[in-house]
């Protein structure tokens, strides 16, 4: 990699800062979903993808993928920068999160010239939205035990089974997908393949699966002797764990070569004090409460932590015990903050937590009800806070598995 | 919100931290933490003359006063493996002695004092009183002026390694203000120290009588300066607490884990059960967080208002994660955690000797609500 100029890079910032203030757009008159998650309705979809494919264009989205497939070409603090003018401005969201945080990731690293033709420039556009496919209804903490079942027919495989947690499911053009291709396999992991699938495919289906928020969002994946093309499938037969924990990597923040922007609405622990600021108890103020200003302060600290252990990560001495220790730690920390910080949310509303989003009344139009609702998503989603914390037992502190 | 701090790392603070490590856990190993526990002086002058050769005494003393003239911060890696490896010393009294004497000391003692501290003369501080109170400008010793002598009056508690010292540093109130003065511990009358009891057994305390003591009007430190003094020392003893108490947090994590990857109950290793690998993990995210705020600390201390945001953060969270992660080692122990030969008691010790001076979690939450709220 070259050198940046630092020049170069200032500028490159400055411009997008002007871009994104210009071009930020106003309050569309309907709720803009916080995470890629929380899509729910057609038409926040096509908000979405529209304001993704502008931010594309504008070349503030994979400003670091390879100029041939897309990309901009520059080196990553060019997307770093425009990644933090997209946060500084509060423009919404990047919505195709599985192709640009771990589909194009993986195939840039991995794929072939032809998949990477055939797929990065329009995952950029958000012309092709990508779901994810490896939790089943039976196996979701326990991914290695996925049992769709992927059987070679000719110049074929043949799909039976069903996914679930498919985010974009009936929006999507393809999905990665983890099935069984060996169900003789010495290990249950070595039965695995992977595979690029096209959504349009007969014989599969989705089906909208309705959130506790009352919302959608997700799907139930149903495959019911689909037929995909052999060469769908990425590396060999029984290489599917591999590379879907490489994907989890990507999702779970400890490898890089993403897109960039956000697809989680970065979460500002600060904005709880305007609410807390507002907030009315026995004729005071809530600021006068000491119990409450005491549980403030810790939710402050709590969030400097989390900030502070992001820049730790990036400082080598203070990190050599156990150098995975924050990589592997980052999703557990945010997500059980995000859901606390929520729910105390709730108690600062008073009597009006008892609203949820749609009435007038509701405070901040029902947004911290329905964010500590939606905060399970992240809690469990993409490996439970449970799961988590076996992970970093066993692989970073070294606690026994058996 | 405005700034509350950020990390950053010197080049200086890395070689600390790379000496300190190797240095703590060649001198300190447990059984000679153990030994020295039923050693009166409580630490073992030999590895007092190796600390003294390395410098440490002089990191944060300006050069014109024979000192390294780093900032405190970059003593913090230091602590924290002094911490990690419970070495005994006077390291930190002789340190916040030596802050006492920068941030409120005339010229003519620093010019005394602060070369000889960097050669390894011992000082210390006697701030806390009877009240308890956190607060060190809440004062009730006495100082009174009489001709060219100050004849100082009350007691103080917790004067730490107040035998071994060659100075000691006193808070009084005089005229109805806070001063501090210095006391030549030879010159303290028969029976002025008691030894304490005090919860952490690896530490030396006494209290000290300050009736018929008498000082000469130079051993005044600088009237104007001694409020800005007391908050300086308040806050450096809390940074150098949470660097000592963060390093205690990675080593009783350490000493836990070991347990739990030889203990077998049931056929199963215990570390295996969910109901101790998970709140161990709780506990090492803990340490995590308390780290980065140290570190911050460490990097900001020196910048007015953003320091005290960031240090009081640091001990709050310092006093949260050992606490947590040595009350579970006690735990997790079993039969043996409650035995005065497991080694978590000592580290639960040391959480609950730091959470009592200068300050616990929740006081400091109070202050930071005062500074953010």
């Amino acid at each position: 990699m070259t050198a940046v100029d630092p020049k170069d890079l200032r500028e490159f910032s400055q411009g997008a800062d002007a871009w994104f203030r210009d071009n930020v757009p106003d309050d569309p008159g309907f709720m803009l979903p916080l995470t890629f998650m929380e899509v729910g309705t057609d038409q926040q979809f096509n908000f979405l993808r529209d304001w993704q494919n502008k931010v594309w264009e504008a070349g503030y989205l994979g400003a670091a993928w390879p100029k041939e497939y897309g990309g901009g070409g520059l080196d990553p603090a060019f997307q770093k920068a425009a990644t933090e003018a997209m946060r500084r401005r509060h423009a919404p969201i990047m919505l195709n999160a599985i192709g640009l945080n771990w589909t194009g990731p993986l195939l840039l690293d991995m794929g072939s010239e032809d998949q990477k033709q055939s797929y990065i420039k329009k995952i950029l556009s958000a012309e092709d939205i990508w779901c994810q496919g490896f939790s089943e209804p039976e196996n979701g903490s326990d991914l290695g035990n996925a049992q769709l079942r992927a059987v070679r027919d000719g110049d074929d495989y043949v799909l039976n089974g069903s996914k679930i947690w498919t985010t974009h499911g009936s929006y999507a053009k393809h999905m990665i997908l983890l099935a069984r291709t060996n169900f003789d396999a010495p290990n249950k992991y070595a039965g695995l393949s992977f595979f690029l699938a096209p959504m349009d495919a007969a014989g599969i289906e989705t089906t909208p699966i309705r959130k506790l928020t009352g919302e959608f969002g997700f799907t139930q994946t149903f495959f019911t002797d689909a037929r995909i093309p052999a060469e769908c499938r990425m590396g060999k037969e029984g290489q599917g764990w591999l590379i879907a924990m490489r994907t989890l990597e990507y999702e779970r923040g400890a490898r890089g070569g993403q897109a960039g922007g956000y697809v989680i609405t970065p979460l500002d622990a600060f904005s709880i004090l305007e609410l807390a600021k507002k907030a009315q108890r026995d004729g005071a103020p809530v600021m006068d409460d000491p119990v409450m200003r005491d549980r403030l302060v810790g939710f402050l600290i709590e969030a400097q932590g989390l900030k502070l252990c992001q820049e730790r990560g990036r400082i080598a001495p203070l990190t050599t015990d156990r150098p995975m220790a924050l990589s592997l730690s980052g999703k557990l920390m945010w997500t059980e903050f995000a859901r606390r910080l929520n729910e105390f949310a709730m108690t600062l509303l008073g009597a009006k937590g008892g609203y949820y989003v749609g009435d007038e009344s509701a405070v901040d139009d029902g947004l911290w009800t329905r964010g500590y609702l939606n905060a399970f998503s992240a809690t469990i989603g993409g490996g439970t806070s449970q799961v988590q914390r076996n992970i970093i037992g066993e692989h970073v502190l070294g606690l026994p598995k058996k | 919100m405005e700034n509350l701090g950020r990390l950053g790392f010197s080049e200086e603070q890395a070689d600390l931290l790379e000496v300190a490590t190797n240095f703590c856990r060649d001198k300190s190993p447990m059984d000679k933490v153990r030994k020295l526990i039923d050693d009166e002086r409580g630490y073992d002058p030999e590895v007092w003359k190796d600390i003294v050769g390395l410098g440490w005494l002089g990191i944060a003393v300006p050069e014109e006063y024979g000192g390294v003239g780093l900032s405190l911060g970059e003593a913090a890696p230091v602590m924290e493996q002094i911490g990690r490896f419970m070495l005994a010393s006077p390291f930190l009294s002789t340190t916040l002695a030596a802050q006492a004497v920068l941030a409120g000391g005339t010229e003519a003692l620093k010019q005394h004092l602060l070369p000889k501290i960097v050669e390894g003369a011992i000082a210390t501080l006697a701030l806390t009183e009877d009240s308890g109170d956190w607060d060190l400008s809440q004062i009730t010793a006495r100082a009174e002026k009489d001709g060219d002598n100050i004849i100082l009056s009350g007691k103080k508690l917790f004067v730490c390694d107040a035998v071994s010292a060659q100075w000691i540093i006193v808070s009084v109130s005089l005229d109805g203000k806070p001063a501090l003065v210095l006391v030549e511990r030879a010159q303290l009358p028969e029976g002025a120290l008691r030894s304490e009891t005090i919860i952490d057994e690896t530490k030396r305390s006494y209290a000290l009588t300050l009736d018929g003591v008498q000082v000469s009007a130079n051993a005044l430190f600088d009237p104007h300066k001694a409020r800005a003094a007391l908050s300086h020392i308040h806050l450096a003893a809390n940074l150098l607490a949470a660097a000592e108490m963060v390093g205690a947090t990675q080593a009783v994590i350490d000493y836990t884990i070991d347990y739990l990857t030889t203990r077998k109950q049931f056929g199963r290793l215990i570390g295996s059960y969910q109901a101790l690998k998970h709140p161990t993990v709780d506990a090492f995210i803990g340490y995590e967080q308390a780290r980065s705020h140290l570190y911050s600390a460490a990097h900001c201390f020196n910048e007015q208002g953003t320091g005290e945001v960031a240090t009081r953060m640091a001990k709050a969270e310092a006093d949260k994660a050992l606490s947590y992660a040595a009350d579970r080692s006690i735990q997790f122990h079993g039969g043996f955690g409650f035995t005065y030969d497991c080694d978590a008691q000592l580290y639960r010790r040391r959480a609950m000797w730091h959470a009592a001076q200068f300050g616990d979690a929740s006081y400091h939450r109070k202050k930071l609500a005062e500074l953010l709220l």
